[in-house]
């Protein structure tokens, strides 16, 4: 048993930090190549845009959301807003009234029907040649769109996404969550590179109004719709680009109820599209997203419950080795005198120390493209403490749903 | 398809995993040798204090302090227990050094009696010993109590001489000491002044088959008394 454990610790570091490397490789390869070519894309001439905002019950959120995307850097008349109401039960109607006369805003209202629907209806009211989505609980940065649209300078991009950031993070998880979306941002970087952007956020991914006339609609998947069209795009072939500086702030849950809710729909959902997906796994034609990226994220979720369980298996024998000693000797505390002698000197020591120093790396890379102004930070610090301890909650209740077949909830 | 940095990459992986593994080698043998470092000063210990007791035989007994006996026995058997812990009991060099390991405790032991029967139980601080067979194999479930009741014992009193076999030690001397006092394989066993209790023996049994540990503890105890009396009246 002991045996059989071990190895599977050893393939899975194996896994775990061939992933690592082959992603800081992709990295500096195209910093690299970034650095020569110097792209700085101008704009030459502004295409026309839809910022759809599906709301649900979001009376306080949605005025910030919309002056934010009034205030962007472009040009007014190729900027327009359709606002969805997907039946809320609360005052959002009444709130979004003041826009009724706004000739860039589109007023819209239909019976609750989801997310995805909200975005559907809405997309039969588009004409421009760009569209993207806002969620109520975010707000842009001024130069966000521009940043993106030059992004489609290359014909061949269908869809850009940006990088989002935690909006005036608070706490202990507002904290974890901002060092995690800086995370986001390096990763979808390097998955940009490699083309295997599988995820376009909810939060101001924009799509050429093409795609969802040749691919269709966005569809219910699982309550994570903005996972499916991007692996349905993936999967026809059609690029999708990433705008780094792009900045996109977005209110973080503040409870841990809430944060477990949003994970458990995101784990949930990514499990079950992956399942949907699976014949793009390990296929050449789908490129590095098929052999690297798609069974990386995969791999993650299976390797993070496994070394959270031997985690809790060690320090439960442990806990009971201390409990059998103080039964048998009652308390004692013999001083600690340090000899190099007892110090663990294992393989999976030296591959924590590298991987954790790679991770070091990630840290600061990332907080240097989401323009934070230190290397480290105390949320980097509560990030690596707690977020491996946290992100097992959702996702063992995660694996439980899907393999029981328990649909999750948006809220 | 990019082949060639899926090739490179892990090529880079498994030179990291290989790296790793040389590192933990190394430090693993430099404990290796630590511990036979440990096991080499012991036996020069041993064979020093046995020559001089020969070269001597009317060496005072004031002369043949306890200093004679070496003290490093015990964290020999600490470093070895730990080894043992993470390379497995079947571990060839491990096997090897707790091979050695109970021979020194032999060897020690019996220059302890000795000297006890030369010069008395008072010149080996009451020759204090017990000897302990365990083993870990799974088939004794108060072995790794007893454990800690016994290390306990050796921290609380420096002067005990804790000596530890594993029963199933595959070494024809240990058999021999097995036999001498008729050790049954009822684990755990203690041998205490050429008596056996088998089963679990708390901190009290033990003090009570060992009445010395008790004359230690009120020796303590007036000498604790005396400090603070000491103390008070210099603060008086």
């Amino acid at each position: 048993m002991h045996l059989v454990t071990e190895t599977i610790t050893y393939i899975f570091l194996f896994i775990a930090l061939y992933i690592e490397v082959f992603f800081l490789i992709t990295y500096f390869e195209f910093r690299e190549k970034e650095r020569k070519i110097e792209i700085v894309p101008t704009l030459n001439k502004f295409p026309s845009v839809s910022v759809i905002v599906p709301v649900w019950n979001e009376e306080t959120t949605v005025l910030k959301t919309i002056f934010s995307i009034l205030k962007l850097n472009y040009p007014k008349d190729k900027l327009s807003v359709i606002i969805v109401d997907d039946g809320s039960t609360d005052k959002t109607w009444n709130v979004i009234q003041r826009f009724s006369r706004n000739k860039q805003i589109k007023l819209l209202r239909k019976e609750n029907g989801g997310k995805y629907t909200a975005l559907n209806y809405a997309l039969e009211f588009v004409n421009t040649e760009l569209v993207g989505c806002l969620d109520a609980d975010s707000f842009v940065h001024p130069e966000a769109l521009k940043r993106i649209v030059a992004q489609f300078n290359d014909e061949e991009i269908m869809a850009v996404t940006p990088s989002i950031k935690i909006f005036e993070p608070k706490g202990l998880l507002g904290l974890i969550q901002k060092a995690e979306y800086m995370f986001g941002i390096f990763l979808r970087k390097v998955f940009c590179n490699l083309n295997a952007i599988y995820i376009t956020p909810g939060p101001f991914s924009i799509f050429k109004r093409s795609v969802f006339e040749k691919i269709g609609g966005y569809k219910h998947a699982h309550n994570t719709e903005d996972m499916e069209i991007a692996m349905r795009m993936q999967k026809n072939n059609m690029k999708i680009g990433n705008a780094h500086n792009a900045f996109i702030y977005t209110i973080a849950p503040a409870s841990l109820k809430a944060l477990y809710k949003q994970r458990l729909r995101w784990v949930y959902g990514f499990i079950k599209n992956a399942i949907d997906y699976r014949d793009m796994f390990f296929k050449p034609q789908y490129g590095n997203l098929g052999m690297i990226v798609l069974p990386a994220a995969g791999f993650s979720v299976f390797s993070t419950m496994y070394f959270f369980g031997s985690t809790v298996f060690s320090w439960a024998n442990t806990l009971v080795d201390k409990i059998r000693e103080i039964s048998a000797i009652g308390f004692s505390w013999q001083g600690f005198h340090f000899d190099f002698f007892y110090v663990n000197t294992n393989i999976v020591i030296f591959l924590s120390l590298i991987a954790i120093l790679g991770t070091f790396f990630v840290i600061a890379t990332s907080r240097k493209l989401a323009e934070e102004k230190n290397k480290f930070g105390l949320d980097s610090l509560f990030f690596l403490i707690f977020y491996a301890a946290l992100a097992p909650l959702w996702m063992t209740k995660a694996i439980y749903n899907v393999v029981f077949s328990r649909g999750t909830k948006w809220r | 398809m990019e082949w060639k940095k899926y090739a490179y990459t892990f090529l880079i992986t498994a030179i990291i995993f290989t790296t790793a593994i040389l590192a933990s080698n190394y430090f693993s043998q430099k404990k290796m040798n630590e511990i036979k470092n440990i096991e080499s000063r012991i036996a020069v210990d041993i064979l020093a204090s046995e020559t001089q007791f020969s070269l001597l035989s009317e060496l005072s007994c004031r002369e043949i302090s306890s200093g004679l006996l070496s003290k490093e026995l015990a964290t020999l058997g600490d470093k070895l227990a730990y080894t043992e812990e993470n390379r497995g009991s079947d571990d060839a060099e491990v096997l090897n050094l707790k091979k050695y390991y109970s021979l020194l405790q032999i060897k020690d032991f019996l220059l302890m009696q000795k000297i006890k029967d030369r010069c008395g139980s008072s010149q080996t601080n009451g020759g204090l010993s017990i000897m302990y067979f365990y083993s870990n194999k799974g088939d004794c479930s108060d072995c790794e109590k007893e454990g800690f009741v016994l290390t306990k014992l050796r921290q609380d009193y420096p002067e005990l001489r804790v000596y530890s076999f594993d029963y199933n030690l595959d070494l024809s001397t240990l058999q021999t000491l097995v036999s001498i006092y008729n050790i049954e394989k009822n684990l755990p066993a203690i041998l205490i002044n050429d008596k056996v209790y088998y089963g679990f023996k708390s901190i009290d049994d033990i003090k009570t088959a060992l009445p010395a540990l008790k004359q230690i503890d009120v020796q303590k105890a007036k000498e604790e008394a005396l400090k603070s009396k000491a103390t008070s009246t210099k603060t008086n």
